[in-house]
């Protein structure tokens, strides 16, 4: 790993981490026009229900009031990301299937009036028969959510693997249990929000949109509004986080859009927390059934898997939910026979969608909790199972991933001993213990060009640099890890890099921020332009110098040759002679990326690499349990990362330590909780997630890989972070006090419980 | 129903017109084009509309403007008002302790509340004192190291 870097590889502080300090950065709800109205939705109260009539006389005649807007109004059009999972219009026609559910829309002169106009909206609803839960809307005879469903199951994916008949028959032992876990809410601090202009002139769209996804969305829009994709011009402003739940066309969006061109005002609708937590997205609640068939001495040989997953009432992602979670489980153990059968079910409830990790921490946590109840079963260490069944580099895979990279044993061993195994584990004092758990995670998906990035990078006459990028930094420092890696390629500085990104209007195409593929796929993207941009800088210096162009390198401003590296011309000399040289400028490199695969990998039908590279990462955790009140203080937790090389060590850190807490939420805190449909805790009050008194001392320990695919090395460090933290802690909670807790999350009432009845070692 | 009333944010004195319900966030950000202190729940409840009352944290979103009156208000935009940045912000963008940035400002306030209470406050202090600041990214450690760094204690492990 002896590569010479200057800027990769470096604490480099986010480009825009000033204006964010300084409070000037802008998100979309700081974005103000002249003349601009504001908008307000009208929700479902009732779970599932015909709308009969929709009343809006009052509401128009309201003063202030300039539009309002119902289902019957728009296109006959759905939306969503994946094109054949597309249920969902932006203002409900017909039929509301959850509370929530967006009915109608005004805006007005200002909020008040907004909100003033949606209650005078009167609604006549015929109430349905609503179902709650996955596995009772799967029975014959369940209310029909969506017509011509059936059993209410959107997707299903049965997948297999090698021989499981003949692997379970060949095993010593074979065992099964059933695994649930919950919803939880992404809860991004900034909340989502729009803003939409309409130009009657050039007859086209421009919205400002707290989005992961400004291309997706571009498409979406286009498509509901039914304009060309031209028409539509997305600009992501600034976004405060977003964790998967921005990955989607809401009703805000396109209200926004049609509200700007029916007035020619600008436009804004921002959403409430409470709608954040009814309205938008939430992670998949999933019940899992692992069935794991074993050697004597603990050697996986087949696993089965069923799971529902609570899709609530529409699909979002759900296709790629489930494919995500099947093919995730052949990595990191190797599981040479496997059956997956997943189901995406729908409910009158809060609507399922990515959330980091998408599909694979529910998985996650049936596995690895499997692992340790094994363990206990068999007799053998936690750990010892774990290595024993880890995944090699280079090895033949099932579902034929290439491996090229893969640190994840000695992630195991490394986090083990740093959180004190051997001492702790079975050792400590009832109410104390330690437990562990391991992931894998897609650095993207390879979809061949469906999923490219694109990128163009210019030098200007005086040097500076300015790079066009369809990324979409949504705080994690896509944008910083952008510049850095254009800035090492051309020799140059980070104050000299100028990043203009995801604005579908100027930049290249992109998918978006999500799968964690954004390092090695915009990455990729921005170095090949760079690289054609220092090619036609050193083809002139080259002839000018009259040396080999292959002889030349470039490093703090200059450009030097190898083979002599006191030799050589500064890089703005080198742009002033190439000027003079009547060459044209500014010079320009362009570049598009997508994973290279053999064959197409469609997720659904064929096996494949499913991604360029893969993470690996162990997780383990030690924790206190307070006898008397069931509190658990998650003490310590030790990640060992293998994320190929870090662009920037300080923002995998970010991510790592974010994933942490987050998995630590899932783990002890976080539940949406669903009575009759309705959202119980929508607020920050009644949801509590980790503050600042919950967090644990977290280590990191760095397993560095240098990856063939990935810039410089790279793998993705966003989301498999967060899959491995909640098993670790339910492992550890079995080694404190002996419970095996096979649901999420863990509270105090229910270690209480089972204390108080004796339960426990 | 509405009032006239004078704020002084900033240092700078403001006639703004108010209702009664409005509240100190909804002047900020609606009338006086303040945008730095953000709104996150506007329930009290996450800490992104954090602002120095008479040097006190205060969250703006559930404090009424007209109760502003004749006490000094500062918001991240009066935090520094030249190009040099404060130790605080600094702090935050050389440590780590941004991510997405949105609930930045008000943990810069609430840390500068506690730096005015204690030219050296302790970890523990640190933690108490910004429990109710939420923040969805960094997971808190940075933050910290952040604050104890701008308050000259840097070097010490969280």
């Amino acid at each position: 790993m002896e590569k010479e870097l200057n800027i990769v590889g470096k604490r480099v502080p986010m480009h825009d981490g000033v204006a964010k300090a300084r409070g000037t950065a802008q998100f979309t709800d700081d974005l103000v026009f002249p003349g601009m109205l504001y908008g307000k939705i009208l929700r479902s109260p009732l779970p599932h229900a015909r709308i009969i009539h929709i009343d809006t006389a009052k509401a128009r005649k309201l003063s202030g009031v300039k539009g309002v807007v119902t289902g019957q109004d728009i296109p006959d059009r759905q939306y969503g990301i994946v094109p054949k999972a597309r249920d969902e219009y932006a203002l409900a026609k017909g039929k509301v299937r959850y509370i929530g559910d967006d009915v109608a829309a005004v805006c007005a002169v200002d909020l008040e009036a907004a909100e003033e106009a949606v209650s005078l909206i009167k609604v006549e609803y015929e109430e349905l028969p609503a179902v709650y839960d996955p596995l009772d809307s799967i029975k014959e005879g369940a209310p029909v959510i969506h017509e011509g469903v059936d059993h209410n199951t959107s997707m299903s994916i049965r997948k297999e693997f090698g021989d499981v008949k003949k692997a379970f028959a060949e095993s010593d032992h074979i065992f099964e249990d059933t695994f649930y876990s919950q919803a939880v809410n992404h809860a991004p601090m900034e909340p989502h929000a729009a803003v939409a202009q309409y130009d009657h002139l050039g007859e086209h769209f421009t919205v400002y949109s707290s989005t992961q996804i400004p291309y997706f969305l571009r498409r979406n829009l286009a498509s509901t509004l039914m304009v060309p994709e031209s028409k539509v011009r997305i600009i992501k402003p600034k976004v405060g986080g977003g964790f998967g739940q921005k990955i989607d066309m809401f009703a805000k969006d396109f209200c926004a859009a049609w509200f700007a061109r029916e007035t020619g005002r600008a436009v804004k609708f921002v959403y409430e927390r409470d709608e954040l937590f009814i309205s938008t997205r939430q992670r998949h609640p999933m019940y899992i059934t692992v069935r794991t068939g074993m050697k004597k001495d603990g050697t996986i040989l087949a696993q089965q898997f069923k799971a529902h997953a609570d899709g609530g009432a529409y699909n979002s992602t759900a296709p790629t939910m489930i494919a995500l979670s099947c093919y995730f489980l052949m990595i990191p153990y190797r599981v040479p026979n496997l059956i997956y059968e997943g189901h995406h079910v729908y409910t009158n409830k809060p609507v399922g969608g990515a959330m980091r990790g998408h599909g694979i921490p529910q998985a996650r946590f049936a596995v690895e909790r499997q692992l340790d109840l094994i363990a206990q079963r068999i007799g053998i260490d936690p750990v010892e199972l774990r290595v024993k069944n880890s995944i090699q580099a280079g090895e033949p895979h099932p579902a034929k991933f290439i491996i090229n990279t893969c640190g994840f044993s000695d992630c195991l061993k490394q986090a083990a001993e740093a959180i004190g195994w051997k001492e702790k584990r079975g050792k400590l004092p009832k109410g104390r213990g330690v437990g562990i758990a391991g992931a894998s995670f897609p650095s993207g998906v390879s979809n061949m060009s469906h999923i490219s990035s694109g990128s163009v990078v210019q030098i200007g006459q005086d040097g500076a640099v300015n790079v066009l990028s369809g990324a979409a930094d949504i705080g994690q420092g896509a944008e910083t890890v952008i510049a850095q890696i254009v800035a090492e390629v051309l020799g140059v500085t980070m104050e000299d890099v100028r990043i203009t990104a995801a604005d579908t209007g100027t930049c290249p195409m992109d998918p978006g921020t999500f799968g964690s593929g954004v390092t090695v796929r915009a990455g990729n993207a921005a170095r090949l332009a760079a690289e054609e941009a220092r090619k036609k800088l050193f083809k002139y210096v080259a002839k000018h110098l009259d040396v080999e162009r292959d002889d030349l390198a470039v490093k703090d401003r200059f450009i030097y040759l190898k083979s002599s590296p006191g030799k050589g011309m500064s890089f703005k000399d080198a742009l002033k002679g190439y000027q003079y040289a009547d060459l044209p400028m500014p010079i320009v490199g362009r570049a598009s990326w997508f994973a290279p695969s053999t064959e197409p990998t469609t997720l659904f039908k064929d096996d494949g690499n499913f991604a360029p590279n893969y993470s690996f990462m162990a997780q383990a955790a030690e924790v206190d349990v307070d006898l008397e009140t069931g509190q658990i203080k998650l003490l310590k937790m030790v990640t060992a990362h293998d994320c190929g090389r870090a662009i920037n060590p300080m923002l995998v850190e970010g991510q790592l330590e974010g994933s942490v807490v987050g998995g630590m939420g899932q783990a002890l805190y976080e539940n949406v909780i669903v009575e009759k449909g309705q959202v119980m805790n929508p607020s920050f009050l009644d949801y509590g997630f980790p503050t600042f008194l919950e967090m644990p001392e977290i280590g990191a320990i760095e397993v560095e890989t240098d990856d063939p695919i990935g810039p410089f090395g790279a793998k993705e460090a966003g989301e498999g972070t967060q899959l491995s933290p909640a098993p670790a802690i339910v492992n550890a909670i079995y080694d404190a006090i002996g419970v095996d807790f096979k649901e999420l999350p863990v509270t105090p009432e229910k270690i209480l419980e089972v204390l108080e009845k004796g339960g426990g070692k | 129903m509405k009032k006239i009333i004078s704020l002084s944010i900033n240092g700078d004195q403001y006639e703004v017109l108010v209702s009664p319900n409005q509240t100190l966030l909804e002047v900020l950000r609606d009338q006086l084009g303040l945008m730095g202190t953000k709104r996150g729940c506007d329930l009290g409840a996450c800490g992104a509309c954090t602002v120095l009352i008479n040097g006190e944290a205060y969250l703006s979103c559930i404090m009424l403007a007209m109760d502003g009156v004749g006490k000094e208000i500062q918001t991240i935009e009066g935090l520094t008002q030249t190009r040099e940045l404060h130790p605080l912000q600094e702090a935050f963008v050389k440590e780590g302790g941004i991510q997405c940035g949105f609930c930045t400002p008000g943990m810069i306030m609430t840390a500068q509340a506690i730096l005015n209470e204690a030219e050296k406050p302790s970890e523990e202090t640190i933690k108490r004192k910004m429990a109710g600041n939420l923040c969805r990214c960094t997971g808190y450690k940075k933050i910290v190291t952040a604050v104890m760094s701008a308050a000259g204690q840097a070097g010490e492990e969280v």
